[in-house]
C-alpha cells in the first residue's frame, strides 16, 4: 500500500524523524490558516499524489506571501497533475501540504527497501540528493553507499554514521544525520514497509538534519497486524475498477489494449497477456481469479472487464489443477447467465474432467468459442477481435 | 533417479488438521506411493490425534523422532507460517516446502537469517510444491498431468507450470522432477539451486525453467548456466507485457526503478546461451526441438 507524503511524514515524526513543520490542506481557501500557523515569511506548497516527479510537473511550489500561496494551490488544484510517473492524463490533486520553508545547505538522498538478492533490508544514501536515485544508479554508481542490515542486530550506530560522511554530512551534523538514519530504519522495520525513502534529507544552514520529503510504501502481507494505516488509504488514488476488483478478492490491474484476460494464477495471466501480444493485439487487463474461480469471482471480474469500453473481446483461460473444471464450467455458465455478453469470448479450459467441462459449456446455449490449448485460445481471440 | 523427493522420502505435514493441509494431504496421500511417504503431521496442542491414518504431533521434532520423517510440507496460516519453517529448520529436518501465500517479507528476511549455516533447504513460499512423477507429490499441483520422465521443470508460478508440463506430457515428454520456487520476493531455493541439481541429477536430460518479471534471479541463474551447464535449458519468461510498478499478482512480481524486466531477463538467458521462447504455448515444442539437435 502506497500512502501520501504528508502521512508518511506523520508516521516517520513518531520515530523520531525530523520534518518540516506542515498543514493538510484540502483546498486552498485554507491555505491563509495554514500559513498563519506555520509562521514565516517562505513556504512550500506541495500536491499530494502518489506518484512520484511532482516537482517536475509543476506540483511543488515555494511561495513568499499569501497571495502566492493562494495562487499555486489554486493552479496546482485546478488540473490533474502530470508527473513522469503518472502517464498522460495525470492524477487529480485533492490535498495538499503547506510547509515552512527551510534554508538548505545540502541534499542528501535517504532510503531502504529490501534487497531480494541479500535477502535484507538495505540502506542506500547518496549525496546525490532530489535526483532520482534509479537516475544515479545508473550514471553514477559510485555516488551510491549501500549498508546491508543484519536484521537480528538492526542498523548500527557505526555504519549509519559512515553513511552519513559519505554524504558529505559536516562532521559536527554526523550524529544527528545517524539520528536520523535510525529512526528512518526502525520506522521501516516496525511498520513492515516495503520503501522508505526521504528525498531529499537536508542539511540546513543554520545546522539541523531534516526530511524535506518523504514516501513510504507498505507490505501488503502484513497489513493484518497493521490495522492503524488502513485509515491512510486513499481510494481517490486507485482505479475504480481496481478498487472493485479488490473487493471482490481478485488481483486486476488495467492496461491499454482491448482483450479482456480472465485467468486463474498469476504465472498464468501474464503468459497469457503475453501470447495475445505475441498473435499481434493487446490485452486489456491483468486479472488472475485464483485457484477457485467461483461463479461470484467471475462475475464480478466480467462486470469489471466490460465495464471497459476498449474491449472488444475476451479470453478465458482456465487450468483447473485441483478445482475441476466441470465445477468450473457450471461456474462459468451461472456467472454467464447472470451478465449480457455483449462481446465474443473465446474460453479455454483444461484440467482435471475437461471433457465433461467442455460439455458443459457446450450444452449451456450460451454463445461462446470454446478453444482447446492455450494457442488455440489465443489464435481465436485474435480472430474474434479482427472480425476474421 | 530425480532431485529433492523420491519414493523413499517420508513426509510430515505442518498444518495437518487445518481445512487446507488436510485436504492436499489427502491428494497426496492418493498419489503412487503417497501412503507409504506421508507418515506424520503437526498441528500445536492437537498431538495424540490420527487423521485419516496418519498420526499428528505437537511439535516437529517429535514427529521427525517417531516416524523418521525428514521432509516438511507446510499449510499453516501466514501469520504463523514463519515460525513453522522456523521450527523445522530447528529440528533439522532435510527439506521444507512452504505453500502458504502471504507471508509478510520481514517475517521471511527473518526465518532466512536464522537458516543461514543450516543444511535445512527451503522451497517456497508460496509455491505448488515438488513432485517427481508417479513416485511421490508434495503441494497442492495436480498429480495426474505428470508422466515419470528426463525433464527437469522448474517455475516461479503454480498453473503456469502445470500448463507447461501438461504441454510435455502431451508430446510425450515426462519429467524427472518438477519444483515450484514460488512467486515471493524473499524465498528459500532460487532457479540457480534447481538447475545445478538438475545438472548433476544423471536422469535429467534436459530443463525447462519459467520465470517471471521481478528480482535477478534468472540473469544469476543465465550466468550460472553458461559457465556450468552441460545440458539444455529451454526458457520462458512471463511478463513483456506487464506495466512498469504494478504488482502483477505474485509478491515478487514487480518491475521496480526499471530493474526485473522480461526483455532483461530474455536478452541475458540468450546471451548465456539458454533456448527462449516468447511463446508460452510453445514450451513443450521447443523441448522437443532441443532434444532433437
Amino acid at each position: 500500500m502506497k500512502v501520501h507524503e504528508y502521512q508518511a511524514k506523520e508516521i516517520l515524526r513518531k520515530y523520531g524523524v525530523v520534518t518540516p513543520r506542515n498543514v493538510v490542506c484540502w483546498n486552498s481557501d485554507e491555505v491563509p490558516d495554514a500559513l498563519a500557523q506555520l509562521g514565516g515569511s517562505v513556504w512550500v506548497v506541495k500536491a499530494q499524489i502518489h506518484a512520484g516527479g511532482r516537482g517536475k510537473g509543476g506540483g511543488v511550489r515555494v511561495v513568499q506571501s499569501e497571495q502566492d500561496a493562494v495562487q499555486a494551490a489554486r493552479e496546482i488544484m485546478q488540473r490533474p497533475l502530470v508527473t513522469p510517473q503518472t502517464g498522460p492524463r495525470g492524477q487529480p490533486v485533492r490535498r495538499l501540504l503547506v510547509e515552512e520553508g527551510i534554508p538548505i545547505q545540502s541534499e542528501i538522498y535517504a532510503g531502504l527497501v529490501v534487497d531480494r538478492t541479500t535477502q535484507r533490508v538495505v540502506l542506500m544514501v547518496s549525496p546525490e540528493g532530489g535526483m532520482e536515485i534509479e537516475e544515479v544508479a545508473a550514471e553514477t554508481p559510485e555516488k551510491i553507499h549501500k549498508t546491508f542490515i543484519n536484521p537480528e542486530v538492526g542498523l548500527t550506530d557505526a555504519d549509519a554514521e559512515s553513511a552519513a560522511r559519505f554524504c558529505g554530512v559536516p562532521e559536527e551534523l554526523a550524529g544527528s544525520a545517524a539520528t536520523l538514519l535510525n529512526s528512518l530504519y526502525l520506522a521501516f522495520w516496525d511498520c513492515d514497509a516495503s520503501l522508505a525513502e526521504i528525498n531529499p534529507l537536508v542539511v540546513t544552514e543554520d545546522g539541523r538534519v531534516i526530511a524535506l520529503d518523504a514516501k513510504m510504501t507498505f507490505d501488503d502481507s502484513a497489513s493484518y497486524r497493521n490495522p492503524e494505516f488502513s485509515e491512510f488509504r486513499d481510494l481517490d488514488e486507485e482505479s475504480p475498477e481496481e478498487i472493485e476488483a479488490s473487493d471482490a478478492g481478485l488481483s486486476y490491474i488495467s492496461l491499454d489494449g482491448n482483450i479482456g484476460c480472465l485467468v486463474n494464477g498469476a504465472g498464468l495471466a501474464m503468459a497469457t497477456m503475453d501470447i495475445i501480444k505475441l498473435y499481434g493485439e493487446e490485452p486489456a487487463n491483468f486479472l488472475d481469479v485464483g485457484g477457485g474461480a467461483t461463479t461470484e469471482q467471475v462475475i464480478a471480474a466480467f462486470k469489471i472487464m466490460l465495464g471497459n469500453d476498449r474491449i472488444s473481446a475476451v479470453l478465458v483461460n482456465i487450468f483447473g489443477g485441483i478445482m475441476r473444471c466441470d465445477v468450473i464450467a457450471e461456474g462459468l455458465v451461472s456467472a454467464f447467465s447472470q451478465i449480457e455478453l455483449k462481446v465474443p469470448v473465446v474460453v479455454r479450459l483444461e484440467g482435471t474432467n475437461v471433457e465433461r467441462g467442455k460439455q458443459i459449456l457446450s450444452d449451456s446455449g450460451l454463445t461462446l468459442i470454446l478453444a482447446d490449448t492455450m494457442d488455440d485460445a489465443a489464435r481465436k481471440v485474435v480472430q474474434a477481435v479482427r472480425g476474421e | 533417479m530425480s532431485i529433492l523427493i523420491n519414493r523413499d522420502t517420508r513426509v510430515m505435514t505442518q498444518g495437518m488438521t487445518g481445512k487446507t493441509g488436510l485436504f492436499h494431504t489427502r491428494n497426496c496421500l492418493d498419489y503412487a506411493n503417497g501412503k507409504s511417504a506421508f507418515v506424520a503431521g503437526v498441528t500445536p496442542r492437537k498431538g495424540g490425534q490420527v487423521v485419516d491414518g496418519i498420526p499428528v504431533y505437537d511439535t516437529v521434532a517429535e514427529a521427525k523422532e517417531q516416524t523418521g520423517a525428514t521432509v516438511s510440507v507446510i499449510y499453516v496460516p501466514p501469520p504463523f507460517a514463519a515460525a513453522a519453517i522456523d521450527e523445522a529448520v530447528e529440528a533439522g529436518l532435510d527439506l521444507v516446502i512452504c505453500i502458504t501465500e502471504g507471508i509478510p517479507v520481514k517475517d521471511m528476511i527473518q526465518t532466512r537469517n536464522k537458516m543461514a549455516g543450516s543444511k535445512t533447504i527451503l522451497v517456497g513460499p508460496n509455491c505448488p510444491g515438488v513432485i517427481t512423477p508417479e513416485e511421490i507429490k508434495i503441494g497442492i499441483m495436480p498429480g495426474y498431468i505428470h508422466k515419470k520422465g528426463s525433464i527437469g521443470v522448474v517455475s516461479r508460478s503454480g498453473t503456469l507450470t502445470y500448463e507447461v508440463v501438461d504441454q510435455l506430457t502431451k508430446l510425450g515428454l515426462g519429467q524427472s522432477t518438477c519444483v515450484g520456487i514460488g512467486g515471493d520476493p524473499v524465498n528459500g531455493t532460487k532457479h540457480v539451486d534447481v538447475i545445478r541439481w538438475f545438472n548433476d541429477d544423471p536422469e535429467t536430460e534436459a530443463i525447462v525453467m519459467c520465470g517471471e518479471i521481478g528480482g535477478t534471479d534468472e540473469e544469476d541463474c543465465g550466468r550460472w548456466i553458461k559457465e556450468n551447464a552441460t545440458k539444455p535449458v529451454a526458457a520462458f519468461i512471463a511478463g513483456v507485457t506487464a506495466p512498469p510498478g504494478k504488482r502483477m499478482g505474485h509478491a515478487g512480481a514487480i518491475i521496480a526503478g526499471g530493474k526485473g524486466t522480461a526483455a532483461e531477463k530474455i536478452s541475458v538467458l540468450r546471451e548465456c546461451g539458454v533456448q527462449v521462447t516468447e511463446n508460452p504455448a510453445g514450451i513443450g515444442d521447443l523441448v522437443v526441438e532441443m532434444l532433437r539437435s
